[in-house]
């Protein structure tokens, strides 16, 4: 198991710069991903790019636990540096009927089609984002396709069947 | 072609019968299909007009990435509901006479892909004449398709097969927008932005030889 002593480094001190901001850190197979309010999302995310050198987003994704858990939706953003080759996940925890969250992309800027496929596919709606719309999906189609409660065939007409 | 539409006018009886059977051999041995490769199946198309099944032994190796240019169009691979709208404006940038053949399960019924992302059959979105089933199809198997598509040119009459001159297929094209779907709320909001600001319809109304089948 791969040591994560080093990324704990900067979750403490991220925890000593405001305390509020880390809600909960978990450490599994060798990853080490902290939980993340809503409100303090765009402060942490600056902080660990301009204090910590987090300089890379390497994906920025949704997940849908289910219809019948709250908060629904969880938005991760697996951050990497390019100067100490430490990797970190944030998780943002968002409920379905508020499902909104702010957008980084002015922080990192190839968050921009990130966040566009993640509204594409959950739903999530991003915050003064430049320009969001779907990116995958046709610009017509009905509904959020990876929603657990989305069906296989999806809805007429466009389904075609 | 503007003199045999005119031949087929004044003589309609007379002469047609013969001049059927030379345009349609015609027709049939140099058919140029459209460089369309959607999928695996677009691999196996490559195959068939290589050296060792060599397609050009039946006329059809003449591969054209203009649709301007082109016979067939070998639907090869699964139409995504997103490639769809593109699919159909190529069908429609190929001037008549035109064929489709359909290539492989999953362009002719949607496949193991029975979902939101893939169109079910590709005859919802261009009249098909010759489905080849297959996952993928073996070369020879596209093969027989030409030939069978051969067949199937020299039983039709020139009266068939005339190019659409109407208004309405020109205005249909407009440059930077594609084919909205029939039924959803874009079309409502596109149907209002017509009636508002007198533009032109961005989707492509279907052709007469598709309007022909259909009835």
């Amino acid at each position: 198991m791969a040591d994560t002593a080093a990324v704990h480094q900067f979750v403490d001190k991220l925890k000593a710069s405001n305390p509020a901001w880390v809600d909960e850190v978990i450490d599994s197979l060798g990853e080490v991903s902290i939980v993340v309010s809503r409100e303090s999302i765009v402060d942490v995310c600056r902080t660990l790019k301009e204090d910590h050198n987090f300089d890379l987003l390497a994906d920025l994704c949704g997940a849908d636990r289910g219809p019948e858990e709250d908060p629904r939706f969880v938005v991760n953003y697996h951050l990497f540096s390019t100067k100490h080759f430490n990797r970190l996940r944030v998780k943002v925890r968002v409920s379905e009927d508020d499902a909104k969250i702010h957008t980084v992309s002015h922080i990192w800027r190839t968050a921009d089609w990130h966040e566009r496929e993640t509204y594409d596919l959950f739903g999530v709606v991003f915050e003064n984002h430049p320009d969001l719309r779907r990116i995958l999906l046709p610009s017509d189609f009905d509904g959020h396709a990876l929603r657990k409660d989305y069906p296989l065939r999806g809805y007429e007409p466009y389904s075609m069947n | 072609m503007g003199l045999e539409n005119k031949l087929v006018e004044s003589l309609p009886e007379v002469l047609t019968v013969k001049l059927d059977a030379v345009v349609n051999w015609a027709r049939k041995s140099s058919l140029w299909p459209a460089t369309f490769g959607l999928a695996c199946c677009a691999i196996e198309m490559m195959n068939t007009v290589s050296s060792r099944n060599d397609l050009s032994r039946f006329g059809a190796e003449t591969f054209r990435a203009s649709p301007r240019q082109a016979d067939v169009m070998i639907v090869s691979g699964r139409v995504s509901r997103k490639m769809a709208p593109v699919l159909r404006r190529i069908y429609d940038q190929m001037p008549e006479p035109k064929w489709v053949i359909s290539m492989g399960a999953c362009a002719t019924s949607g496949g193991v892909f029975d979902n939101y992302a893939i169109v079910q059959g590709v005859d919802k979105v261009v009249p098909v004449d010759v489905y080849v089933p297959g996952c993928p199809p073996r070369p020879e198997m596209l093969v027989h398709a030409i030939t069978m598509l051969q067949d199937k040119i020299m039983k039709e009459s020139m009266r068939d097969r005339q190019d659409t001159y109407e208004a309405e297929s020109r205005v249909s094209v407009v440059p930077g927008t594609l084919p909205v779907t029939e039924g959803t709320a874009l079309e409502r909001e596109t149907e209002i932005e017509v009636a508002q600001k007198q533009v032109p319809r961005p989707y492509t109304v279907p052709s007469r030889h598709e309007r022909r089948r259909s009835s």
